[in-house]
């Protein structure tokens, strides 16, 4: 997927007002199947996978012993004793050695494998408020697998179901989710079919505004939502408490990867938290690395940037980054050191970009 | 996408223009820079007055993609900056060569002028 298209703030803009069309084949697929693949992954994910049904999926993350992010990640319950995990790129090799190695040591049977079909399969995301008006034509009818539904648009947020786009093909999986904070959907298609599938999407969609967007309206659009990305938020050193994504960890369903560490921290407090600031005034968008300074004076470095830009919704710059949970409620005053300006800014409630309710 | 490259102007690989005016020199980036960079959101001008060398870093544009800095193609004093850019960078996108400016300078070494490219020069290195 090349950066943009044409611009980001425009791509960034058409998914907040229509749509936008996203190729976004470079994450990873991995298949857990079998009568233990449930209690595989429930001991290497941090979420609950025993509340999923056949149809539906849920954000959750792979840790390590320390309670290190590997990887966030989605997955979804496909059918009994059949799961799909959507995980990120870079992380595709890092995340199958790390799921390999504790297959080794759990109790699989000859009827449970783990297969990463990452190269085999394409993905597109179609995003924006517009999609349900154009989504149905390019999947009709009845979903063929997942959860059975009359016709796409019955998905709802997190559900997944098989649904054929053209006659004499094999139907393919669409999940009602994605990255921008807006409604929509991603198709994982067989890599050799992914063109035509997006070239499908995008005719549909065209009479309703939709149009190709690059990873820089993703990187703007998720930023705005406040929502991590691995490498900038999540790392192995930075746990989901200190990241902010705590909800997604599942203390009470039994023992997993990582779970002493983060029970303590749910006990004990973090020692860094993950913020989301807004600039006050006009400024030179804030980028990661920059650090976060006290009060809107700004003399002393409390914490670092991890991601940052100029968001097109609001038209100022914005981002996330790690403080002190004591300087790290909403509200608080900071400062950005923005090239040895002190440029000011206030911690904000995710997500950054809210809706005007009308 | 046709890139316009006035005639009039010298430019520097670095993607600056020059218009020349008897011992000073007005300063911008190029319609291919500006399109390059794309929606350019802010712009850091020097402050009136500096003395800047020839390929200094004097200048910043940030888009939303990342920040670029940009050299000063002549070397001389800042007269003047233009503030209308500094308040509104979209120019910088809308009308690179005339409301866009960066800055206006005093020549200190008007001979640079000569190891600067013209035009069809330019061109040719933009692949236009």
């Amino acid at each position: 997927m090349p950066v943009q298209y044409t611009s980001i703030v425009d791509e960034h803009l058409a998914v907040r007002r229509a749509a936008g069309l996203f190729d976004i084949s470079h994450m990873g697929e991995v298949r857990v199947r079998g009568p233990r693949a449930a209690a595989f992954l429930n001991r290497a994910l941090t979420n609950d996978i025993a509340r999923l049904a056949p149809g539906q999926g849920q954000y959750t993350l792979m840790c390590n012993e320390r309670g290190g992010v590997v990887d966030d990640l989605y997955a979804y319950q496909l059918a009994p004793e059949d799961y799909l995990l959507i995980i990120n790129a870079s992380r595709i090799e890092a995340d199958v050695a790390w799921l390999t190695s504790q297959w080794r040591g759990a109790q699989v049977t000859a009827a449970d494998s783990i297969e990463n079909h990452s190269d085999q399969f394409g993905a597109i995301a179609v995003q924006g408020p517009r999609v349900a008006e154009f989504i149905g034509a390019c999947f009709p009818g009845p979903s063929q697998g997942g959860l059975p539904v009359p016709a796409i648009t019955a998905l709802k947020k997190n559900q997944i179901g098989r649904f054929s786009w053209a006659e004499g093909i094999e139907p393919v999986w669409v999940g009602r989710t994605g990255y921008t904070g807006e409604d929509g959907f991603e198709a994982v298609v067989p890599a050799a079919m992914t063109e035509a599938v997006w070239g499908r999407i995008l005719e549909a969609g065209k009479p309703c505004g939709l149009r190709p967007a690059g990873l820089g309206a993703r990187d703007t659009l998720r930023t705005e939502m406040g929502y991590p990305l691995y490498g900038h938020e999540l790392d192995e050193t930075t746990t989901p408490i200190e990241a902010g994504v705590g909800f997604f960890v599942s203390l009470d369903k039994g023992e997993f990867m990582g779970r002493a560490v983060l029970a303590g921290q749910k006990v004990n407090g973090v020692s860094k938290r993950c913020i989301a600031f807004k600039l006050t005034d006009r400024s030179a968008p804030p980028r990661p690395g920059y650090a976060i300074l006290d009060g809107a004076a700004g003399k002393n470095a409390i914490g670092k940037v991890v991601s940052g830009t100029q968001s097109p919704s609001l038209g100022v710059g914005i981002g996330m980054g790690y403080v002190p949970p004591a300087s790290a409620q909403a509200g608080t005053a900071i400062a950005i050191d923005i090239r040895g300006r002190a440029c000011p800014a206030v911690i904000v409630q995710k997500p950054i970009f809210r809706r005007p309710s009308s | 996408m046709t890139t316009n490259v006035p005639g009039e102007l010298k430019y520097a690989k670095s993607h600056e223009w020059v218009r020349v005016e008897g011992d000073t020199a007005t300063v911008g980036i190029t319609d291919h820079a500006q399109h390059e960079l794309t929606d350019i959101v802010f712009v850091e001008l020097p402050a009136v007055g500096r003395q800047v060398k020839a390929g200094e870093a004097c200048a910043v544009v940030e888009s939303v993609k990342t920040a670029s800095d940009i050299y000063s193609p002549v070397s001389g004093q800042v007269l003047a900056i233009n503030q209308a850019v500094a308040d509104n960078s979209a120019l910088v996108n809308s009308d690179p060569y005339t409301a866009g400016w960066f800055y206006r300078i005093k020549l200190t070494h008007p001979a640079e002028l000569g190891t600067l490219l013209d035009a069809a020069a330019y061109r040719a290195l933009i692949g236009g």
